[in-house]
């Protein structure tokens, strides 16, 4: 490796070398105005029911029509109950809001896939599966955990009302463009740990604020290995750590769970569309403003202590004792909301409740490995565990599986589709001062309930914290237990829808 | 948006790092369909019990502190890309946060509401803590237009980055919305002439 650098005669790149994100900022690009600031287009605009009202509001305070309406879709997620879905919201407020969006999509004739529909779900779960998300696109939602969608190979990322309305209005937006990391996880994960590990072993390295500004393309052998299922669960995390967004370069596993999708290119068209997607990648010399390697040999069954994503530690190892100064007040609030001590092992704490859901672990292969472990298993008596399916197809496919069966035996709730204690819209919340170990995205004070306390995880640890009532090892239970059951656990569900 | 030229106004510290947009505004005060009204269930849990009696240790409950300016740890507004935090603090009287940095999707949002996210050193802001905290009355003047934060106690200037463009925004009150109805025409000709459309 030295001798290599040190023998390299004036390394200058090519000219054209490109990282995988300027080639697709670039294509849509309309002009650059004074000071930096592009006029950027933007191929698909998904909407839902907290985000778009007011911003409906101000077309019509404007004046303005929808100026690419077919390259709008909306669904109701944020709000929705996930018991009788069949009934009228009993929330008069949250029923409001998801009526206001059916008026809205009637009004402006923007494609609604409602409470009711068999297709409805979780925006960034709705979104792939669907094939409304390609390789590069340039995708928005008024929801920040857009960058689930950069698993394709796009540019996707949550915008505010603002914006909401100016893309309605225009298609575009005006941005600067943001600087560049690329992250690379070499080699493989160990058996048991996932995509969510992953992404929360990255965070714990980079802080909560440790990618602000950038634009994060990940790479490397580990995420190459992954499903479009857990290459979703990482890219919807970048914004944990500030980025704007992140994305993974399209492969064969792209395309495979692509193709057939209602919204996908067909026939000819899936053709010409292949031929462009295979060019993007990042040039083997692009440069990137910061690079961050990894090695996937280190990550562990994760968990978080605190109450940012960034506070994450390995499942075995204790919270640690003391923080930068710099972060200091934050760490010591964090850990008397959690009711935790510095240095102490997080082993044994009981649990009361288990939330498995949200745009980060809803999908089907999440509720596979659930399924995989708690079969023939109970939970714990005094955890109360609810599923809850990132999307109705989702629910039909688990349904098919027989999962919801397993489930069921197992005392696992399996609920109907929606953002639900994610972030605790809806009637799903966690008690104040109860500990919940969700598969979600988020443990802010409050996030789950007011007073709830979040330990964010796997849906595998989730799974198995719900059956022991307690955190344990689980890496060293795993070991004796769970590596002959998984097998097979990683098929695609893609196709069969 | 209201132009913003120049704000004389004392500062309410909150010296919190990593202050989230879900402690700015809790989810379940997301319900609302206009944008007015936020301001009261602004820092909703920081600032009152679950019965809603004011929590006497929060800044904003606090006498001795008042003014225009929040002052504010690192990493200010991360999280979620509601809107409805730029919305809140904005009706609850702030006009500038200064920290010493701020997630993007929160600066975007700020900037499009009048909402001044003026962004300082580390050391600087540690030292606007100490003063405010000393002397909660200190009186600051902050100048868009010559992109300048007076400290009149320190008979000082700090310069502070904006971009060219919001900054005019900010002057004249203008929305990125007029700007790029304007620009129909370079759109749809951008329409026409790319190599792969969807």
């Amino acid at each position: 490796m030295t001798d290599e650098v040190a023998q390299k005669p004036n390394p200058t790149p090519p000219i054209m070398a490109k990282t995988l994100f300027d080639k697709i900022w670039d294509a849509h690009v309309v002009s650059s105005i004074a000071g930096g600031q592009d006029v950027f287009y933007i191929d698909r605009h998904l909407i839902h029911e907290v985000t778009s009202p007011q911003a409906f509001d101000e077309l019509e305070a404007r004046g303005l029509p929808l100026f690419r309406r077919t390259q709008m879709v909306a669904t109701a997620d944020h709000n929705v109950p996930t018991r009788n879905q069949h009934l009228p919201i009993e929330d008069e407020l949250s029923r409001s809001q998801v009526d206001k969006l059916t008026e809205n999509c009637e009004k402006f004739d923007v494609e609604l896939y409602g409470l009711g529909h068999q297709r409805q779900g979780i925006v960034h779960v709705i979104g792939p599966e669907l094939g409304l998300t390609q390789p590069g696109m340039t995708i928005v939602c008024g929801d920040s955990h857009t960058s689930t969608h950069g698993a394709f190979g796009a540019i996707a990322f949550g915008i505010g009302t603002s914006q909401v309305a100016q893309v309605m209005a225009s298609q575009c937006l005006l941005l600067s463009r943001p600087r560049r990391m690329r992250i690379t996880i070499d080699g493989q994960l160990r058996p048991g740990v996932t995509a969510k590990d992953l992404i929360l072993y990255i965070i714990a390295q980079l802080g909560t604020g440790g990618a602000t500004g950038y634009f994060v393309e990940y790479a490397g052998a580990a995420v190459r290995g992954l499903s479009m299922e857990g290459r979703m669960t990482v890219c919807n995390m970048s914004i944990e750590m500030g980025a704007r967004g992140g994305l993974i370069a399209p492969d064969q596993t792209t395309f495979a769970y692509l193709q057939g999708r209602p919204y996908a290119p067909q026939g000819e068209r899936w053709q010409q569309a292949l031929a462009y997607w295979q060019t993007l990648y990042s040039d083997a010399d692009a440069e990137f403003d910061a690079e961050v390697r990894y090695d996937a040999a280190d990550i562990q069954p994760m968990i978080t202590y605190g109450t940012n994503p960034g506070m994450g530690i390995a499942l075995s190892t204790p919270i640690p004792l003391a923080v930068a100064e710099s972060e200091a007040v934050g760490f010591s609030k964090a850990l008397q909301y959690m009711g935790f001590a510095p240095g102490e092992s997080l082993l044994g704490k009981e649990i009361s409740h288990v939330f498995i859901g949200s745009c980060t672990n809803s999908r089907i292969e999440d509720l596979r490995t659930v399924a995989a472990y708690v079969r023939g298993r109970q939970k714990a008596p005094h955890v109360e565990a609810i599923i809850v399916p990132g999307s109705k197809a989702v629910e039909q496919q688990a349904r098919a599986e027989g999962l919801d069966k397993v489930l069921a035996e197992a005392g696992f709730e399996l609920r109907e589709p929606g953002c639900s204690a994610c972030l605790a819209m809806n009637e799903d919340k966690i008690p104040a001062g109860a500990y919940c170990v969700s598969t979600s995205n988020r443990n802010f004070e409050g996030r789950q309930g007011p007073g709830a306390r979040t330990l964010l995880a796997s849906p595998l640890v989730a799974a198995i914290t719900a059956v022991e009532g307690r955190l344990v090892d689980v890496a060293a239970l795993l070991e004796t237990t769970f590596v002959t059951e998984s097998e097979g656990q990683l098929v695609d569900a893609a196709a069969s829808f | 948006m209201e132009k913003f030229e120049v704000l004389r106004s004392s500062a309410v510290p909150l010296p919190v790092e990593n202050v989230d947009t879900d402690q700015i505004i809790p989810a379940r005060f997301l319900k609302a369909t206009s944008r007015e009204g936020f301001g009261e269930n602004l820092f909703r849990d920081w600032r009152y019990q679950p019965d809603g009696q004011p929590k006497v240790d929060f800044v904003l409950n606090n006498p001795r502190y008042a003014g225009q300016i929040l002052l504010a740890g690192k990493n200010f507004g991360c999280g979620s890309s509601r809107e409805h935090a730029a919305w809140a603090l904005y009706d609850a009287g702030f006009r500038v946060v200064i920290s010493s940095y701020f997630a993007d999707i929160f600066r975007g949002n700020a900037l499009n509401n009048g909402l001044l996210p003026l962004q300082v050193s580390d050391e600087v802001l540690q030292r606007l803590f100490a003063e405010v905290e000393q002397e909660p009355h200190t009186g600051f003047i902050i100048d868009v237009a010559a992109q300048q934060l007076f400290v009149p106690v320190w008979e000082k200037n700090i310069p502070f980055d904006l971009d060219p463009y919001k900054k005019e925004c900010l002057l004249h009150g203008y929305d990125d919305i007029d700007f790029l109805v304007n620009q129909k025409e370079a759109i749809e000709a951008y329409e026409q002439q790319r190599v792969w459309a969807f």
